[in-house]
């Protein structure tokens, strides 16, 4: 290919890798976060109390309409100026986390809604609490349904990742932005980002489907 | 400074930026429609090289990350003598990246045309070409509306980017300000609120508008 | 506009009614589904309701599981206020803690089983004894078990109910639903959405239910043949209110009221 060097390139592919474990520990803890937050934003969409429910969805909504990269910024730099000190890679996740929970409480929400309505009665008639109802009955057939959709997010939350570069969360595009300043060479690194990239989604996205249909199989769906 | 005073001061750039924002947007808009309907077309082709390429295309700009796609048209293109300049490669980069998401749109929603109306186009002897402009695409656009309105924002969202690359978008701006003022909530917010009018009272009002109206358009509202 | 005050807090008298529907009205918007309803069930006793679609008949069930509210009047249960509670001397509507108190008191089947599909027919069963009675494993297992003998499905205690047939399904469902030990169960419309060759499978796990256990039972169908058998005493419904009831052979037999006859000619019509 064009001036491709190879020297250079077994030169940074370490650096690279080692960044790429960086970028796979953010974006798992990221979606962690996200997992966890996103239920507690759908079940706070179901209440009973109008103006909670509101409240949630309009916060989602505003969430999931303005760029992630903004947000990044908000949590890192707003702190400061009330006193709070974050690191960048706690303002990352907290942002990233949070940016993912709500697309995931949408993921949940129509997992929630494909429950039947019959499943609810019957639980009902069984005397269950609301929250044995959630938890024991409609949860775990909300989320095979979900799975292919949290998947989609556990790949985007990897791909959004570079945004953290901008902070100075030493990620794939923050090591190739430094290697790329220090040997004055952008094909090398870009490239490989762009590799490795490829190299963790492609095969992510067909062990996500795997993993959709073991679980529906272990459930019985 | 007062959150009144500090739009007296700023307004005048942030509105500037607010302008290449929607700018980048509306471009990458129609590159990214383009795109859609070209490789989604092609990936319903029965040549296989054709398939082949929109199906590398695909997983490609869906694989890697926006800002890999960026940085890579922006830094690593030149070396190739493609010297795009900042503003250019922005809207190119992100119509690029969302033409992939969109293509996908496009192959699922001609899948969703019955059968039948293949049918009926061929027995009134209707050449491919027409049998597709006539009678399957805009059926097939009324059935992908919906999906395109989220993908819309998220390219709203994606132009943020084309901050990275020096291009004097909203994003942009707001880091400006906020580098020199230390006044982050303000910028930040301020900022976060432009973005959300954009989508949520503009972009999405839009897409719901051109839903309602191809619906009427094709006798199903 | 539901004025309760004139309802007792308690019924008494021997022996006192296991199911007291007192005034029951019950509308969806304009619509009045249920007007007035009286409709007293003796312990032990077997009901079935007959009539027409739109009569009301399920909303009956409905309203004793506590799946819809009601709009007017008091529904008792063993005696004591179902959709209400006491509170001062008065009756007052109930609150969630006092529905699941009485709600342990029924059980009920659906037309659609809705048995959990993520658990086995043994879980199932076991469900709401370990969750909801506190039962040990072991012990909710060991009723399980003997219930599902009972409905014939105990080779089948491991399968997930969509391996499952429909009138298995149903048997299953109703040993779930007396794993609760209710003192009054529901059937609605239990063999309407199954193939015609499996319907008998669950009626006779019915039958045996109504020889064997002095159960309180009250069931909608559309199995003529079958609630003559089986029940009690019939409630014909017709517009939301009870047109005419009595014992089967009389009912069935013996139709007194105009509309009651040209349903049950309609229906013979349609056999």
């Amino acid at each position: 290919m064009f001036d491709w060097k190879w020297d250079f390139t077994w030169e940074v592919l370490p650096r690279l890798i080692h960044a790429t474990g960086n970028t796979l520990i953010a974006a798992l803890a990221g979606y962690a976060i996200a997992v966890v937050l996103g239920l507690g934003l759908a079940l706070a969409q179901r209440t009973p109390y109008r103006p909670v429910t509101l409240i949630v969805r309009e916060f989602v909504e505003f969430i999931r309409s303005t760029p992630l990269i903004l947000q990044i910024f908000f949590v890192f730099y707003v702190g400061p100026q009330f006193g709070i000190r974050l690191s960048p890679w706690a303002s990352g996740m907290i942002a990233i986390g949070l940016h993912y929970s709500c697309y995931l409480s949408e993921v949940y929400r129509g997992g929630i809604e494909s429950v039947a309505k019959g499943q609810w009665e019957a639980a009902t008639a069984l005397n269950m609490t609301t929250t044995q109802k959630y938890r024991r009955v409609i949860i775990p057939q909300a989320i095979p349904p979900a799975l292919a959709g949290m998947g989609n997010y556990l790949v985007g939350i990897f791909k959004d990742t570079p945004m953290l570069s901008v902070i100075g969360v030493a990620e794939l595009i923050h090591a190739a932005n430094a290697i790329g300043s220090e040997n004055y060479r952008y094909l090398e690194p870009y490239t490989l980002v762009g590799i490795i990239f490829l190299a963790v989604s492609l095969p992510a996205a067909g062990l996500i489907r795997l993993f959709e249909s073991y679980v529906r199989r272990k459930l019985g769906l | 400074m007062s959150t009144f005073d500090f739009l007296v001061l700023y307004w005048p750039r942030l509105l500037s930026g607010t302008g290449i924002t929607i700018a980048q947007f509306l471009l990458a808009a129609v590159l990214g429609v383009a795109v859609s309907l070209c490789m989604g077309l092609l990936k319903l082709s029965h040549n296989p090289v054709l398939r082949g390429a929109a199906v590398t295309y695909i997983e490609v700009f869906r694989g890697t990350s926006l800002v890999v796609q960026l940085y890579w048209i922006f830094f690593v293109l030149p070396l190739f003598g493609l010297s795009i300049e900042k503003f250019t490669a922005g809207y190119v980069a992100v119509g690029l990246n969302i033409g992939a998401y969109g293509a996908e749109l496009v192959r699922g929603g001609i899948l969703s045309v019955p059968k039948g109306q293949w049918e009926a186009a061929l027995a009134i002897n209707m050449s491919p070409a027409k049998r597709m402009r006539r009678i399957i695409l805009p059926q097939a656009l009324v059935n992908m509306l919906p999906p395109w309105g989220n993908l819309m924002i998220e390219l709203l969202k994606g132009t943020a980017l084309v901050s990275l690359i020096s291009v004097a978008d909203l994003m942009f701006e707001a880091r400006q300000i906020n580098a020199s003022t230390y006044l982050s909530a303000q910028t930040f917010g301020v900022a976060l609120i432009i973005y959300y009018i954009l989508s949520r009272f503009m972009v999405t009002p839009f897409m719901r508008w051109l839903e309602r109206h191809m619906a009427r358009k094709l006798g199903k509202a | 506009m539901n004025d309760v005050s004139a309802f007792p807090l308690e019924i008494s008298g021997s022996p006192a009614p296991m199911v007291s529907f007192r005034k029951v009205t019950k509308s969806y918007g304009a619509l009045t589904v249920l007007d007035e309803l009286d409709l007293d069930i003796a312990a032990g006793e077997m009901v079935s309701i007959i009539g027409p679609s739109g009569s009301g008949k399920t909303t009956v069930l409905r309203m004793l599981m506590t799946l819809e509210q009601i709009n007017g009047g008091v529904i008792y249960v063993d005696g004591q206020p179902l959709t209400h509670m006491p509170k001062n001397g008065m009756l007052v509507p109930a609150s969630q803690k006092h529905l699941r108190k009485r709600r342990a008191d029924i059980g009920m089947c659906f037309q659609h089983f809705n048995l959990f599909p993520h658990m086995t027919a043994l879980e199932n069963c076991m469900e709401g004894p370990v969750q909801v009675l506190g039962l040990s494993k072991t012990e909710a297992r060991e009723r399980s078990e003997e219930l599902l003998e009972m409905v014939g499905m105990i080779g089948k205690k491991d399968q997930h109910p969509s391996r499952l047939s429909g009138g298995q399904q149903q048997r299953v469902a109703i040993a779930r639903a007396l794993a609760m030990r209710p003192k009054v169960m529901l059937f609605d419309e239990v063999t309407s959405a199954l193939d015609p060759e499996v319907i008998g499978e669950v009626t006779n796990v019915i039958r045996k239910l109504v020889s064997e256990h002095n159960l309180t039972m009250l069931m909608v169908t559309h199995q003529m043949g079958f609630a003559r058998d089986i029940s009690d005493r019939v409630c014909f419904f017709y517009g939301g209110k009870i047109e005419e009831q009595g014992p089967p052979a009389e009912l069935f037999g013996n139709p007194k009221k105009e509309r009651t006859q040209q349903f049950l000619s309609a229906v013979k019509e349609a056999i």
